[in-house]
């Protein structure tokens, strides 16, 4: 129960916090827009986006808004169709590797000692070894890279960064006075860290679900247009990988390899916008406190 | 001293770690896709050689796992990587070394260079807080670091390349020129050397503005900037020479940290302008299914990150005492 107030009284500084924030609300604003695209495509796709239907290299028009691929396929409905998988790889693999940096990085600092030494050893090495190359090697083995397979592979090569963070931040909070009340007070470890230790974390650990699902995002992205990913799903790193292959950007098409990667770079950017924000939830101290102090000294 | 050992003993964890995985990987993989590749080479090369690449992928099943290990390693650490099946029969560390020099050109130069006016633009913006420069630089460079670093290349592609004409489409040089130590060609190379860099450059340079500003943030709010004020020293001075110097070390460390996500970006980058570089070989090994050139171009490329790691390390320790004697 204490938890979940706790749990809802941060949630509602969150809220008060993207109303004052623009960056925060425009990042918001876009990545609900890419949420509610994701849920239910088809009310969003004019046309059937795998449908091979209409005629081939048509530029900018009204029926088709992006124009159509050299296969006859509809731009704009691919791009629509696409934002599922996009979306949903980024709030998976974000979830997922936010779960597995907070269990490691708050344990560590949490039980210090030599579990720390392990785990921040562990942590060090999988965050220098350059994991995108070996995503490569991975799925070039694979031969292609599956939903889950490739959701599975980002999360285990994408916790390391947040779990570094947390660890540093849930250190400088283990030895303050309310948390060693609480151990004085023989509470358990884990009614110790869920009520206690966490919900001063939160902003950092939401800026780790955002980090997280964008590198998920562009290494995604990355892996299809590679021609590593499924070549047939529907996904904008898919969308790239065929545009390229059929050279369109030599061939006059440039919608089908721009529309796609905009489409990228606007989601990427939503949870980027909203990670520097939220960068300045969790360190008050990058807040932009001087103009409004100064504008209040004006107004005084 | 005692940092400088364990940073050494990371070093060496890390590389172990590198090393070992390479190992496994084929090893784990269903229904191990290197058999096929071994098949081609009965005949074609010596047994020597073919009993190096057996070992590798584990191929050979009388091997046991230890043994296979020592000698994997063994060979590793003489350079003896194999022999690469779509260059054949040329070594992959031949084939490695001429694309070597092209990636730590183009993407060494282009980081660097990221990273100083990423570094100088971090600290002019937290200096003046608000200000002009601090208002709109770090939210457009977080917007465009957010951008797929390969689209960014295929949009400069498309730009300048295709429409203005002002850059040469791909490649490190011109078809018609011919590779020597002349004016006209290195000429060539630079010319074909912008737009990558570019792309390499605009996609990185946020992560360093914003990490350099907020440390900067920190440090301006120090006693001894405001004593420094207090004295009357130039702004100009207290910016770059009080402030300035502490405020970079932090970013020394997430330089060293975020190597490999540049790297990363960059191997998109050279293969979206068919750079001859390592990235570019490592997504064309992958096309041509030569696994001992894909897996030593891994292992390359992790070592060369470690040791990018570790110099900024070192310096880092030689530049900051406070890390020499706290750690």
């Amino acid at each position: 129960m204490i938890a979940l107030r706790t749990l809802g009284r941060r949630l509602g500084s969150v809220g008060r916090f993207l109303r004052r924030d623009k960056k925060a609300l425009v990042g918001a604003v876009i990545l609900f827009i890419l949420l509610v695209i994701a849920v239910v495509p088809q009310w969003f796709t004019p046309d059937n986006p795998s449908a091979e239907a209409y005629t081939p290299g048509v530029g900018l028009s009204w029926s088709h808004p992006l124009g159509t691929t050299s296969f006859g396929q509809d731009v704009f409905s691919q791009v629509m169709a696409g934002t599922r998988q996009s979306v949903f790889i980024a709030l998976i693999v974000g979830l997922l590797s936010t779960v597995l940096s907070v269990v490691i990085g708050v344990s560590a600092a949490y039980f210090g000692g030599w579990i720390d030494d392990l785990l921040s050893m562990f942590t060090d090495v999988v965050l220098v070894i350059p994991t995108f190359p070996l995503i490569i090697v991975i799925t070039a083995y694979l031969k292609s890279a599956s939903f889950w397979l490739m959701v599975f592979v980002l999360v285990v090569t994408g916790w390391s960064y947040g779990a570094r963070q947390l660890r540093v931040q849930a250190l400088s909070l283990r030895n303050r006075d309310y948390l060693l009340a609480a151990r004085a007070r023989g509470e358990s470890p884990l009614y110790v860290i869920f009520v206690e230790l966490l919900p001063p974390m939160t902003s950092l650990i939401v800026a780790n679900f955002l980090g997280a699902a964008l590198y998920a995002v562009l290494a995604a992205s990355g892996l299809q247009f590679v021609g590593l990913g499924n070549i047939n799903s529907q996904s904008w790193g898919t969308m790239l990988y065929w545009a390229q292959n059929n050279e369109a950007l030599a061939t006059g098409l440039p919608l089908w390899a721009l529309a796609p990667g905009i489409a990228i770079a606007v989601l990427g950017s939503a949870l980027a916008l909203l990670n520097y924000a939220f960068d300045e939830v969790a360190n008050p101290a990058l807040r932009p406190v001087s103009r409004r102090r100064a504008r209040r000294a004006v107004r005084a | 001293m005692k940092f400088l050992i364990r940073r050494v003993g990371f070093l060496l964890v890390a590389l172990w770690v590198a090393l070992t995985v390479n190992f496994f990987i084929p090893r784990l993989m269903p229904g191990n896709p290197a058999v096929a590749m071994m098949a081609k080479f009965h005949g074609h090369v010596n047994p020597a050689a073919l009993h190096a690449l057996e070992v590798a992928f584990g191929v050979n099943s009388h091997e046991s796992l230890i043994s296979a290990y020592v000698q994997y390693v063994g060979n590793t650490f003489r350079g003896n990587l194999g022999i690469s099946t779509s260059y054949f029969p040329i070594p992959v560390s031949t084939v490695i070394m001429r694309a070597l020099p092209w990636s730590l050109g183009l993407v060494g130069l282009s980081t660097v260079v990221a990273f100083i006016v990423g570094t100088a633009i971090g600290a002019v913006a937290a200096w003046r807080r608000g200000g002009l420069v601090d208002s709109v630089l770090p939210p457009t460079f977080v917007v465009i670091s957010a951008f797929p670093y390969f689209w960014v290349g295929l949009l400069s592609i498309w730009l300048f390349a295709l429409t203005l004409n002002w850059f040469p489409l791909l490649g490190g040089y011109s078809e018609t020129a011919t590779p020597a130590m002349t004016w006209s060609f290195v000429g060539d190379v630079l010319v074909h050397a912008i737009l990558p860099a570019f792309t390499i450059i605009i996609t990185s340079i946020g992560g360093w503005i914003l990490t350099m500003r907020n440390n900067m943030i920190t440090v301006v709010a120090e006693d001894y900037v405001k004593m420094a004020r207090a004295k009357g020293l130039k702004p100009r001075r207290i910016l770059w020479q009080y402030a300035g110097r502490n405020a970079l070390l932090p970013n020394l460390t997430g330089f060293a940290m975020s190597l490999g996500f540049v790297i990363s970006g960059a191997i998109l980058v050279e293969y979206v302008f068919n750079y001859p570089g390592l990235g570019f070989m490592l997504l064309q090994a992958v096309q041509n299914e030569d696994y001992p050139l894909m897996q030593s171009l891994f292992l390359l490329i992790t070592i060369a990150v470690l040791l990018a790691i570790f110099i900024s390390d070192v310096a880092t320790a030689i530049l900051d005492p406070r890390t020499r004697s706290s750690r």
